[in-house]
């Protein structure tokens, strides 16, 4: 089985409000795939349905199937906190623990889950940072507050943050909209180097980026997924009039 | 031209009417702290300190059973208080916009606005009624009174935490109370000390309640089952005695409290002045 997620009809609302339409797709094992499509479509949404965050908005509601290395998330019998652990997130602006030193922002996501092992948060901690791309510049400041970098560090320390506890998989809502050309640079990059072992999920306002960085591409419009295949195959020879719209700036 | 005198004129009037309202409320109360200085000063010397409340007759005496049985009562109280009130505003602040979060915030509004003697009656009828005028039924009517300021102050102090670092947390695969106790309430830990000094402050002033549940005692605290001496109410029933150096005991009883309540407001002035 190569696909690491399997979505069978997945409804999502916002109290009344219809958020996603039917989204059916597979998204494959150690790629990235981007999630692309004007704002208020659905795209954040849909990548917060794949690890349940969906749910603690207050009115939210899902339907459908989303099955994860064949089992559906959304079984009853499933707990949404060990569905996180597997599935680490990335938000939007840089949002790392203020009160915690950049050591314990790393280590937060283990320490809070009971580990108390002093040589095994160490190396989680290293591991992450340079997994993160982030060790080099931080490694004789670990106990300075994680709020002192600048943002585009901050994003990486929260990139970081996700892959100490060991995912398998890193949802990313538009990590690189707060950052500067270089961070954004930087993020790309590193975005590209975890494909190897995780299987990535970005979402995207900028169509370039999803070109640069990913394999495969959604493009969902108001709600519902006009088109899914190579990211190649998407931005050279879309299918759907839609798609084309869109990537020719036509509308977004 | 004309306009622009005339503006100028109102603004001179307003900013003397404001200046006149600072400076009419500013009148009573320095003259209340330059009166219980002046008074209180006087009376404070190390045996002050040291000794407890005298009997008639002899000479000097002290507040230090008044200082021990005032701690411990407030010290009992916030046992009582401060956990159900963080807790109540945990659960303001974290578990949602439902009818009973809706109807616990009101009751807060109403609680915090009863009169402290009413909240006194209470304890006298559930709890000096039964085991008799004690430490117990003064700090559980001081409880009720700490619950909606620290339950209110928590509420705010947690409602400034961003959304952003709970779902960081959340993310993580953290349950949702260890989000809470760890991540938010570590966010917010400086202002909601501050509710508790605050809170604590309030009470330690109180003395209508005290009266009614725990009444006076002049001696040294002789167990939660037994009334102690207080500072508030060492002022109340010295200031009316008849006795030159008993009325003195009353003006340095009060300083010893203003500056007891002035150390705490300056504490928790000093913990919010820290945040970032």
């Amino acid at each position: 089985m190569a696909s690491k997620f399997e979505i069978q009809g997945l409804n999502a609302w916002f109290g009344l409000k219809h958020v996603l339409k039917s989204i059916n797709m597979k998204i494959e094992k150690n790629a990235v795939t981007a999630i692309i499509g004007p704002s208020g479509c659905g795209k954040t949404t849909f990548i917060r349905c794949l690890n349940r965050m969906h749910e603690i908005t207050p009115g939210a509601r899902v339907s459908g199937k989303v099955l994860f290395n064949g089992i559906d998330i959304y079984d009853n019998g499933v707990d949404p906190v060990i569905i996180r652990r597997k599935i680490g997130m990335v938000f939007q602006k840089p949002n790392p623990f203020p009160m915690m030193s950049i050591y314990d922002n790393v280590a937060a996501g283990l320490k809070l889950n009971g580990v108390r092992d002093k040589k095994i948060l160490d190396a989680a901690v290293r591991r992450s940072l340079e997994l993160a791309n982030l060790w080099d510049e931080v490694k004789e400041d670990l106990n300075k507050s994680g709020a002192s970098l600048s943002g585009g560090q901050q994003q990486r320390l929260c990139i970081a943050r996700a892959l100490a506890v060991e995912p398998e998989v890193i949802l990313m809502d538009e990590p690189c909209s707060a950052l500067d050309p270089i961070a954004t640079a930087k993020i790309e990059a590193l975005i590209r180097k975890l494909a190897e072992n995780y299987t990535v999920v970005i979402v995207t306002h900028n169509m370039q980026q999803a070109a640069r960085v990913s394999d495969y591409t959604a493009f969902l419009y108001l709600g519902e997924l006009i088109e899914y295949g190579l990211t190649k195959q998407v931005f050279e020879n879309p299918k759907h009039e839609l798609t084309e719209r869109y990537l020719t700036g036509e509308f977004g | 031209m004309d306009h622009y005198k005339l503006r100028v004129t109102k603004n001179r009037l307003t900013q003397f009417l404001v200046y006149l309202a600072l400076f009419s409320a500013l009148v009573p109360l320095f003259s209340i702290l330059s009166e219980v200085i002046r008074k209180g000063f006087s009376t404070i010397n190390f045996d002050f300190f040291v000794k407890p409340t005298p009997t008639v007759g002899e000479a000097r005496g002290g507040v230090a059973n008044a200082i021990q049985g005032t701690l411990i009562t407030i010290g009992f109280a916030s046992i009582i208080g401060v956990p159900i009130g963080l807790m109540s505003g945990i659960f303001l602040s974290e578990y949602g916009e439902s009818k009973l979060s809706v109807a616990v915030r009101f009751l807060h509004d109403v609680l915090s606005g009863v009169p402290s003697i009413v909240i006194g009656v209470f304890a006298y009828a559930l709890i000096t009624r039964s085991i008799g005028f004690s430490v117990t039924a003064a700090a559980f009517a001081l409880a009720i009174i700490m619950i909606p300021i620290v339950a209110r102050t928590t509420e705010e102090a947690l409602k400034l935490v961003p959304m952003s670092i709970r779902e960081a947390a959340i993310a993580l695969g953290i349950p949702r109370w260890k989000t809470t106790i760890t991540v938010v309430l570590s966010g917010a830990k400086k202002a909601i000390a501050t509710g508790i000094l605050l809170s604590i402050a309030r009470i330690a002033g109180e003395s209508a309640p005290v009266l009614v549940s725990m009444g006076y005692w002049r001696w040294w605290f002789a167990g939660l089952d037994r009334p102690a001496a207080n500072l508030a109410l060492n002022v109340f029933i010295f200031a009316m005695s008849p006795f030159e150096n008993w009325i003195a005991l009353a003006w340095g009883s009060a300083l010893v409290l203003i500056l007891v309540v002035l150390g705490i407001s300056v504490t928790a002035r000093v913990f919010t002045r820290e945040r970032y």
